[in-house]
């Protein structure tokens, strides 16, 4: 992602129904909001989808964003995710030119970044990737040398953190502040 | 029982107590059209389905119950989203009803086939595609239940051909059960205090009051709240009658055609009370220079509102009826603690502006008739609680800056999206709402041949409308920015005082038609016409083309820059 900071995640459950996603998609358009990037999924309760949007925050006041949504009938939940208080993930396809030669530089790039090798040709390899948007940024700049024949990458997707402290012990420190 | 979904339909409207829908039938409707001939739904066929929106805008208006529309596929619901963008966008409470091609040929692009509900999804608060008969009974209650209550607003649901034809097993919800629909109406106990203790600080206070207090069935409420304070009151276009012009404490409408001391008193004011209103740019003019001095409280049911345009110091989500009525015991608590500011200085300065300031236009004798003298003569003339219904322009500002509005839902015109043409089928909409009530339509002759024909409909279905349009032969609003920012280069803007013919054309559509050129012909006219009563009235009065809108704030500029108009200046005003 090109500068973290002008953009925000907001995590949008919506009934699971169609037209849900024109929606959306329609009052970002009208409002004149930009999505940088947009996920969507069914939850584990199938009644549900969750959306994953990210917000290109400079073209409007995140508030007036997260209001609007909310008059959406089928929106029954909106979280912004704040960079700290969320994991987020992204996943990337990219299918990398390279014959036989240079097949171990482009594994040995893959197994810095973790990223698995999905297929192999006589010209090319197609790896996946994922983590938070700048690491995928990082391996598309390390294999751009060798050619990029195709890119595709999800969108993000993210979850708030989890406490990380045991209720009763957080009570304690609670009463002792 | 087993019913279609075509009877489940009507079936439906009539247990939301429909009492009257407006339309026309087609292809993919008429299977609903079926049933309806044994319902105890009243139905006015329109000559146009804008037409019909408008209507269910006008009674929706007038009665504060949920207008109802319905019409065919395609071409008919292109022609109806009109009427939901206005209601989009004034807030009007209105249930469209679609047909629609079979649902086994969605998408294959069938005879009279449109995406209704793609084309109307940013023009309504939701609208809803039937699949299955089933559904009927539950999206109709969801329909009205979403339009009526929040922030109110059009709604529409499309009915598929099959679906109509298909049967179902009647049943009526209980309940509704939006997960995400859940509006907000109570205000926040800690903010309406905050609210009360700066109404208790400020020296320069106004309540700026918006179509908010209407929709909420306020007035009442806002009348209290102002005699409790001494507060004076600003009603907006969309505003007018929620406080009577003649109580003392009434300033008159805000805005770009602002009367002076409306529009000033916001700008030196130490505190807006909004209620109800959205600080439309129509109102603010320049939001950067818009009431620097104040502080803003705004109370609004739709919490998108708040922020939107200008941060309030106290912003209160809620119902405003339900929020004023908490005020108005805050306010009492907080006056039992402590003494509040002495306003008098405040009151003399606005009297003092009043009188400096007033509207004005002169009207000689020998002519030519002015439009100005049309609407006050109109407005002497007719019942206190006449419904007066405007469409856009000139015509619609002179009325509102000139009419004493003394009761609530007396005032039906097209703010928003200002929709030339609303003034003729909103005022047959209204008048049968509130048969009882006299309705005047006063409309412009570039408004009136844009929807005139639905004068058929009214004189065929016997409701006596009046219509007076003031015929300057110009798309009056346009020439006057032309005249005023383009040096007098008049673009397409003609119209012709007699082409066509006003009171020939109301003849033949089954009306009475008057014509008026000479000022002293106003008031008898307007008392013959008054005293018809089993048909429409159209009076074509001939006024000056020359005449303009003032005060006027010119767009994008500040409300500090507000033109007074050249009868001001000739009295050594500004």
């Amino acid at each position: 992602m090109p500068n973290g900071v002008q953009h925000h995640i907001l995590s949008v459950l919506v009934e699971n129904k169609f037209g849900v996603l024109s929606r959306v998609a329609g009052l970002f358009s009208r409002r004149g909001y930009n999505i940088y990037s947009l996920a969507v999924s069914p939850t584990e309760d199938e009644r549900f989808s969750r959306m994953t949007i990210v917000v290109d925050a400079e073209s409007a006041p995140l508030e007036q964003v997260t209001k609007q949504l909310n008059k959406l009938v089928p929106v029954i939940k909106i979280t912004e995710l704040a960079l700290d208080d969320a994991v987020e993930r992204e996943l990337m396809l990219v299918t990398v030119k390279g014959a036989a030669e240079l097949r171990s530089q482009i594994t040995e790039l893959s197994s810095i970044f973790e990223a698995k090798i999905l297929d192999v040709g006589f010209e090319a390899l197609t790896l996946m990737v994922s983590g938070a948007a700048d690491k995928l940024e990082a391996f598309t700049d390390l294999v751009r040398p060798y050619g990029i024949v195709e890119l595709q990458r999800t969108g993000r997707i993210a979850l708030p953190k989890l406490a990380r402290q045991p209720a009763k012990l957080k009570a304690v420190k609670d009463r002792s502040a | 029982m087993k019913l279609t979904g075509a009877q489940a339909l009507i079936k439906s409207l009539e247990m939301e107590g429909t009492e009257v829908m407006f339309g026309l039938p087609g292809g993919a409707i008429l299977p609903v059209y079926d049933p309806l001939i044994d319902s105890s739904i009243r139905h006015i066929l329109v000559r146009h389905e804008q037409g019909a929106g408008h209507m269910a805008e006008g009674y929706a208006h007038a009665t504060g119950r949920p207008g109802v529309a319905m019409v065919t596929s395609g071409p008919a619901a292109t022609n109806i989203v009109t009427p939901l963008c206005n209601a989009y966008m004034d807030s009007i409470p209105i249930v469209v009803v679609t047909g629609q091609v079979p649902y086994s040929v969605i998408g294959s692009d069938a005879f009279q086939e449109c995406d209704t509900v793609g084309i109307t999804m940013p023009v309504t608060k939701h609208n809803w595609l039937i699949t299955d008969p089933q559904d009927v009974p539950r999206v109709i209650r969801e329909a009205f239940h979403v339009a009526t209550t929040g922030r109110p607003g059009p709604v529409l649901v499309d009915m598929p051909k099959d679906v109509s034809n298909q049967e179902m097993e009647w049943y009526w919800p209980d309940d509704v059960d939006l997960p995400g629909y859940k509006p907000n109406t109570k205000g926040h106990a800690k903010q309406i205090k905050d609210a009360a203790r700066l109404m208790g600080e400020a020296e320069r206070p106004v309540i700026y009051a918006g179509g908010g207090i209407l929709k909420a069935r306020a007035a009442e409420t806002l009348r209290e709240l102002a005699e409790l304070t001494g507060i004076h009151v600003i009603t907006t276009l969309m505003a007018r009658g929620s406080f009577p012009d003649d109580h003392p404490l009434a300033l008159g409408m805000p805005g770009m055609h602002g009367n002076f001391t409306a529009v000033t008193s916001m700008q030196k004011s130490d505190l807006l009370i909004a209620l109800g209103s959205r600080f439309d740019d129509r109102v603010t003019g320049k939001v950067g220079s818009f009431a620097p001095d104040a502080k803003v409280i705004h109370v609004d049911v739709d919490p998108a509102e708040l922020g939107k345009v200008r941060r309030p110091d106290v912003p209160i989500v809620g119902d405003c009826r339900l929020v004023i009525e908490e005020l108005v015991k805050a306010v009492k608590a907080d006056r039992s603690k402590r003494d509040w500011p002495d306003l008098s200085a405040w009151d003399r300065q606005l009297e003092d502006w009043k009188r400096e300031f007033p509207l004005k236009y002169d009207q000689h004798d020998d002519g030519p008739l002015k439009p100005q003298h049309c609407i006050e003569s109109l407005r002497d003339n007719t019942p206190d609680d006449t419904i007066v219904v405007a469409g856009v322009g000139q015509h619609q500002m002179w009325t509102s800056q000139l009419w004493h509005f003394n009761h609530p839902y007396t005032w039906v015109n097209s703010g928003g999206l200002g929709t030339m043409g609303f003034a003729v089928p909103a005022s047959i909409g209204a008048k049968v709402g509130k048969p009882e009530r006299m309705v005047w339509a006063v409309d412009g002759d570039g408004c009136f041949q844009m929807t005139a024909q639905e004068l058929v409909t009214a004189s065929a279905e016997r409701i006596p409308v009046k219509i007076a349009i003031l015929n300057n032969a110009y798309l009056g609003m346009v020439r006057q920015w032309q005249e005023l920012f383009y040096e007098e280069r008049y673009s397409e803007v003609y119209l012709s005082p007699d082409l066509p013919d006003y009171t020939k054309w109301a003849e033949a559509m089954g009306c009475v038609g008057f014509r008026v050129d000479d000022p002293s012909d106003v008031v008898p006219t307007i008392e013959k016409a008054n005293e018809i009563d089993d048909r429409p009235v159209v009076v074509d009065f001939r006024v000056d083309y020359r005449e303009k809108v003032y005060p006027m704030v010119p767009a994008g500029g500040s409300n500090d820059d507000i033109i007074l108009g050249p009868e001001t200046d000739k009295a050594g005003g500004r």
